[in-house]
């Protein structure tokens, strides 16, 4: 659990981060979302104290972040941002080997665990391990990235605009697979990015900060149906309520007893895509089946569309 | 089968048939009269002649026509043996037999070939994109090639050789001190201005002060920066105990390895922090967000992503210093420079080039293994340093 009370930081003056308070819960995914110069990246880098707060404190698992010294507190925790900042002069297996390293792991636990991460990273470890940076395509690079800032199998991931430089294909499929890896490592991650899209597509809870101040911090819903101000409301966009509503919600929340044509959909399917499967194969409700696929029932399109409808 | 015209070729070969034209060799009845310009065909027995001459065309053609790299640098290189053989071989045929004062020494056409062939061959280097340790083992052949020439005695008839054969001793002398003057000053400036230029890095504010301060020395012109620090030296000498026991004098070495520091610390301090400068942004942030301490991040990260722009500075110093070790002479310091200026002054060209070739020869070789290594270091950082 990551508990941020009454943090504040100034720069000249002038306040960057002014009184945040959240709780981030163990095992979950918070993404902090806001425009440049919102402070979302001083919050998050006060986390590992890259930045030093002026007030307030942060505590980690109730232990507060301040109890020991910085760069010892920093190889508890993983860190990745945007430009990924491998190590040029490293091989990929140096590079995620890294704070391993600096803790002093014998070389025969660092080996496997490199291994470990470039195989669950999708690369594989007799290719890349021996490539050095300016090999790998972004998207690799990316991977290596977060693989380097998991190594050492912190409890907190912290994230800044870790998919910014990507194009759009393949930060979809980067998102998902965080999404993945996260529940198999079962990290807590706080992520920044200013990417709405990005936000509901991985957050278990969002918070939207402007102007360094916390202005909503809830779950995707909750923002949905309930933004806190009009900034919250513009930032989710108004024309885009239902079809963000659709897209955090799965079939499996919808499901009712009956029978329909055609296909099944899995159960985990987002509400969204299902919309979109309906609309395009001209049908009013599809089967519905569990991940092992056996039958669930079905889901029809009118009662995806009344779920996402704003309040009557 | 049709040719292209090598542009570059054409060049040389115009170059080299110019040479072949010109004084072959420079007959002096002793080591400092004006002397007699003797063409090739007179200067060399005449199958000797015939051979450079065949030789020269040949390669001049293969100069100028279109073909592979590797074909030009067997030219160049055969080539540049027969010239250098050729003029060796002068010595003995153009000395009178029995008279010890007169010299021979290479002219205008000799150099010219040299020049035109040694380019052929560098060019031809240039275009195999070879890698740092082939560029180096060339090299080293290219030394050895020379060595055993020497050995030879191939050239011994000439009058450079017979300049070296009555100093031999004095010449092995002023070589170490050469050496010793231009490595020294560039280890001893390696060794405060790199550190110099880690804290300039990081203390902004002393950056300005600092490599303007550098600057500032490195405009003095080294003759007079020579002559200014005989004064301090000179009283620090006189003044502070065991100075002079420690071989400080106004005159010698000692300002001679003083100014060479002088001018060697601003490339490497400059370099130091531009070096430092060019380390990405993120790949510090990821750094310290790992969890490095600044002196991890200094030696794991920082530091061998800035070595490549370094060396840089240490290859511009190393050859900078070859060459300005030469002037050390003036006040008394002593390396090859001894010779220049005592052939000025008895207006015996042979003992200026006994001066000036060695050094050149150092300067050129100091600057081939340089590159090779800077080129080396340079790729296993990715390139530029960067990603």
């Amino acid at each position: 659990m990551i508990e941020i009370d009454g943090v504040s930081k100034s720069y000249d003056g002038r306040a960057v981060v002014d009184n945040v308070t959240m709780v981030v819960q163990p095992r979950s995914i918070a993404v902090i979302v806001g425009t440049s110069g919102s402070g979302k990246t001083t919050l998050l880098r006060m986390i590992n104290r890259l930045v030093e707060r002026d007030s307030g404190s942060i505590r980690l698992d109730a232990e507060d972040n301040r109890s020991i010294p910085g760069y010892l507190l920093r190889r508890r925790i993983g860190y990745a941002i945007q430009e990924h900042g491998l190590f040029p002069h490293r091989t990929v297996s140096e590079n995620i080997a890294t704070v391993p390293r600096l803790l002093g792991w014998a070389p025969s636990r660092i080996n496997a665990k490199v291994r470990e991460l470039l195989v669950l990273f999708q690369l594989d470890p007799d290719i890349f391990g021996s490539r050095y940076p300016h090999e790998l395509s972004g998207g690799e690079k990316q991977r290596v990235g977060v693989a380097r800032a998991l190594a050492a199998e912190p409890n907190v991931l912290l994230m800044d605009e870790p998919f910014g430089a990507l194009d759009p294909v393949i930060r979809a499929k980067a998102q998902d697979d965080l999404r993945t890896i996260q529940r198999h490592l079962r990290t807590t991650i706080i992520l920044v990015t200013h990417d709405m899209e990005e936000a509901f597509r991985l957050a278990d809870k969002i918070a939207v900060m402007d102007a360094g101040r916390l202005l909503q911090y809830g779950t995707p819903d909750d923002l949905v149906r309930r933004p806190a101000t009009p900034f919250v409301e513009a930032l989710i966009g108004a024309r885009e309520r239902p079809f963000r509503l659709l897209a955090i919600n799965t079939l499996g929340e919808a499901v009712e007893v009956g029978e329909a044509d055609g296909p099944p959909l899995p159960a985990d399917t987002s509400q969204k895509d299902a919309v979109a499967e309906m609309v395009w194969s001209r049908r009013g409700a599809v089967p519905v089946v569990s991940s092992d696929g056996s039958p669930l029932g079905r889901v029809t399109l009118e009662a995806l569309l009344r779920r996402a409808g704003g309040p009557s | 089968m049709t040719f292209r015209i090598d542009k570059l070729g054409l060049g040389i070969g115009l170059l080299a048939a110019y040479g072949l034209g010109s004084p072959w060799a420079t007959l002096r009845a002793n080591r400092i009269v004006q002397g007699e310009a003797v063409g090739l065909f007179a200067a060399l027995p005449l199958w000797a002649a015939w051979l450079v001459f065949c030789v020269t065309l040949a390669a001049g053609a293969i100069a100028i026509l279109s073909v592979r790299p590797s074909t030009r640098l067997a030219a160049a290189s055969v080539a540049l043996a027969t010239v250098c053989a050729g003029v060796g071989s002068a010595g003995g045929f153009l000395l009178p037999p029995d008279n010890s004062y007169a010299r021979v020494s290479p002219a205008s056409g000799f150099w010219i070939l040299l020049f035109a062939f040694a380019l052929l061959a560098a060019d031809a280097i240039t275009r195999m994109k070879p890698r740092p340790i082939t560029r180096l083992s060339y090299t080293a052949l290219a030394v050895a090639a020379i060595l055993t020439f020497l050995f030879l005695g191939v050239w011994s008839e000439l009058s450079i050789i017979k300049e070296y054969s009555v100093r031999a001793d004095a010449f092995w002398a002023e070589a170490m001190r050469h050496m010793t003057l231009a490595l020294g000053s560039l280890l001893a400036a390696t060794i405060a201005g790199i550190p110099l230029g880690v804290f300039c890095e990081r203390k902004v504010g002393a950056r300005a002060i600092v490599l303007n301060t550098l600057n500032l020395i490195q405009t003095i012109p080294s003759i007079a920066l020579f002559g200014m620090l005989i004064g301090p030296l000179a009283w620090i000498a006189v003044n502070v105990p065991g100075a002079a026991a420690a071989g400080i004098r106004g005159i010698g070495v000692a300002p001679a390895f003083v100014a060479l520091l002088l001018y060697s610390i601003l490339p490497i301090v400059a370099n130091t922090v531009a070096g430092l400068e060019g380390v990405p942004g993120a790949t510090r942030d990821a750094a310290k967000g790992l969890g490095m301490t600044s002196t991890q991040r200094l030696w794991r990260v920082e530091f061998p992503l800035a070595l490549p722009v370094i060396l840089t500075a240490i290859r511009i110093v190393l050859v900078q210093n070859i060459g300005l070790a030469t002037i050390a002479a003036l006040i008394g310091g002593g390396g090859f420079g001894t010779f220049v200026f005592q052939g000025l002054g008895q207006m015996a060209t042979d003992l200026v080039l006994l001066g000036a070739l060695p050094t050149v020869a150092l300067a050129f070789v100091s600057a081939v293994v340089l590159d090779a290594l800077i080129e080396t270091t340079a790729a296993e950082t990715g390139g530029k340093g960067a990603t």
